[in-house]
């Protein structure tokens, strides 16, 4: 009895220092490929339930900062921390086994052409869900498709869905696995202004309905309007503004307001 | 090459732009060797993609197969009607079937059926994964902890190097009844006593080597498509770039084993 009250303070005391402790923190992070140092010690945290936006303009790191968080990138020098675990020292097996905790979108959806929308849904669970029933299996798919609102487009190919509709598919690919943190690269880029606010709502959505901490890259400021818990914005390398929309926005930074005006 | 230069400056620049060739050819070479050995160490590691492997056995037959098969046919048909005016000069006519099996089963059949290979599995390979690199459909796999070098080169690889020996074998068989067809247009020879003399002409030293060899064509066919795709730069026309490269690098490979078997076997006699 002692044992399991015992228990269940500790559970309490472990679920109390997530809340507090950051589920990504990034320190001195420093990366460059060949003579372009592409990351001049970048330093950020995101806390739990909290969509962080990184402004900044094209070629300045941000696609590069966020593949470092999943291992597709290797940096330099400096600290990752995601979920608790230094990305650093883990060994292959450990790195995907938080990989599954850790969703990606990529900014082209990257749905595998060869397989129709269906298909790219059940490979994730295919892989990681073994002992999953098919019965099981076909429900989730459903579900998330009915998340992003395209049941119908189950059993099409890739290459006939539309920008927004491919994000959207690539979304739910990515929500299959129940991720606990989303990394969103510029998932509004090149699209019309009103798929580009059914996407960012569809986030904000997603969000609140799976308790998802999230880091999401763009360019787009209605959208970061939209989802921003807070903003930071990168320029070269480093990063040289943080704040909430309405700070920034009122800027007195020449370079900064650039982005709200 | 900059104007204005003398001769022998010419021929310095282009000895530096040769040199600088050869050197990136060696460096590939080297990349291709460590490429392969992660081959190795996966493709000994269970468990495998049976249902991508068995898809990729089913694309490599499916797609050459009507191929390989029209052009053994060619290939026995022009042999024997080649051969047969030197043969009548012996008097030797009863020995081209002989011939024909021996010069099919141990050089054209696997050679012919690697090249066709070449151009269509490896280019598809190739411009498959060169393409899904480019769309960064490899790395969403790497980042959703599906280990994209098993799943995409190991199960490829594995499928040519089981196919192309049967596929070759089919070679074989099918350039040989065009022999026969060929030696039915002046004399008249039963099918059953055309194999019956033409497989009655090979030994051991015939068939074994040339199949051992036809498994290391379907594994560097297989290895090089890979490769060419696994690395494709950046950019959309980098997938045809790494179409084309495999190919003329594979059919390269095909060539070089082809005479080291020669070799080989030559030492075994
Ligand atoms: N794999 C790579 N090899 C060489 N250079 C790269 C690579 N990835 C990114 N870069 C360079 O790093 C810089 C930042 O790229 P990226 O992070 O994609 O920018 P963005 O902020 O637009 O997402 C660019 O100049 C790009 O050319
Ligand atoms: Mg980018």
């Amino acid at each position: 009895m002692t044992q399991q009250i015992n228990d269940i303070a500790e559970q309490k005391r472990i679920a109390g220092n997530e809340q507090q402790e950051p589920v990504i923190t990034i320190r001195g992070l420093k990366k460059s490929f060949k003579d372009h140092n592409v990351l001049q010690s970048v330093a950020l945290e995101v806390h739990k339930g909290e969509n962080l936006v990184i402004l900044g303009k094209s070629g300045s790191g941000k696609s590069v900062l966020i593949k470092c968080l999943v291992g597709l990138e290797w940096p330099d020098e400096g600290e990752i921390s995601v979920l608790g675990q230094d990305i650093s020292t883990l060994r292959y097996d450990e790195l995907n086994a938080l990989r599954v905790r850790v969703g990606f979108l990529f900014q082209n959806a990257a749905l595998y052409d060869s397989m129709t929308v269906r298909e790219n849904l059940s490979f994730p669970l295919r892989m990681h869900k073994k002992t999953m029933t098919q019965e099981k299996k076909d429900a989730v798919i459903m579900e998330m498709l009915d998340n992003v609102g395209l049941v119908d487009a189950i059993d099409q190919m890739p290459s006939r869905l539309s920008g927004g509709q491919s994000k959207r598919i690539g979304l739910a690919r990515t929500l299959i696995l129940r991720p606990e943190i989303m990394l969103y690269d510029e998932p509004t880029t090149g699209l019309d202004t009103g798929t580009s606010r059914e996407i960012s709502e569809l986030m904000v959505r997603t969000k609140k309905k799976y308790n998802i901490s999230s880091i999401t890259i763009t360019h787009d400021m209605p959208c970061a309007k939209l989802t921003a818990d807070r903003i930071i914005m990168m320029k070269e390398g480093v990063v040289v503004a943080e704040g909430s929309y309405e700070e920034l926005e009122k800027s007195e930074d020449e370079w900064i307001r650039s982005f709200f005006h | 090459m900059p104007p204005g230069l003398n001769p022998y400056q010419k021929a310095k620049v282009h000895v530096t732009q040769k040199r600088s060739q050869l050197q990136r050819f060696f460096h590939g070479a080297g990349d291709l060797v460590s490429f392969a050995g992660r081959y190795f160490r996966e493709v000994v590691r269970p468990p495998y993609e049976w249902r991508e492997i068995f898809y990729q056995c089913y694309l490599v037959g499916y797609k050459s197969i009507f191929l390989i098969g029209l052009t053994a046919f060619i290939m026995g048909v022009v042999l024997t009607i080649q051969t047969r005016p030197s043969m009548a000069d012996f008097g030797a006519i009863s020995l081209i079937p002989g011939m024909i099996s021996v010069s099919v089963v141990r050089e054209i059949g696997p050679v012919i059926t690697a090249l066709i290979c070449c151009g269509k599995i490896g280019s598809r390979m190739g411009a498959e994964l060169g393409s899904m690199k480019v769309t960064e459909q490899i790395d969403a796999m790497e980042v959703s902890a599906i280990n994209p070098f098993r799943y995409l080169v190991v199960t490829r690889t594995l499928a040519t190097t089981l196919m192309i020996p049967l596929l070759a074998i089919f070679a074989d068989a099918i350039a040989l009844y065009g022999g026969f067809v060929a030696m039915n247009i002046h004399d008249t020879t039963s099918l059953r006593h055309f194999f019956v003399a033409a497989l009655g002409h090979l030994g051991f030293i015939d068939v074994v080597p040339s199949i051992i060899k036809t498994f290391f064509f379907g594994f560097v066919i297989g290895l090089i498509g890979c490769y060419k795709g696994w690395h494709a730069r950046r950019g959309t026309e980098s997938v045809g770039v790494a179409a084309n490269s495999a190919v003329v690098a594979s059919s390269l490979a095909v060539f070089i084993i082809d005479m080291l078997a020669a070799q080989i076997t030559d030492l075994l006699l």
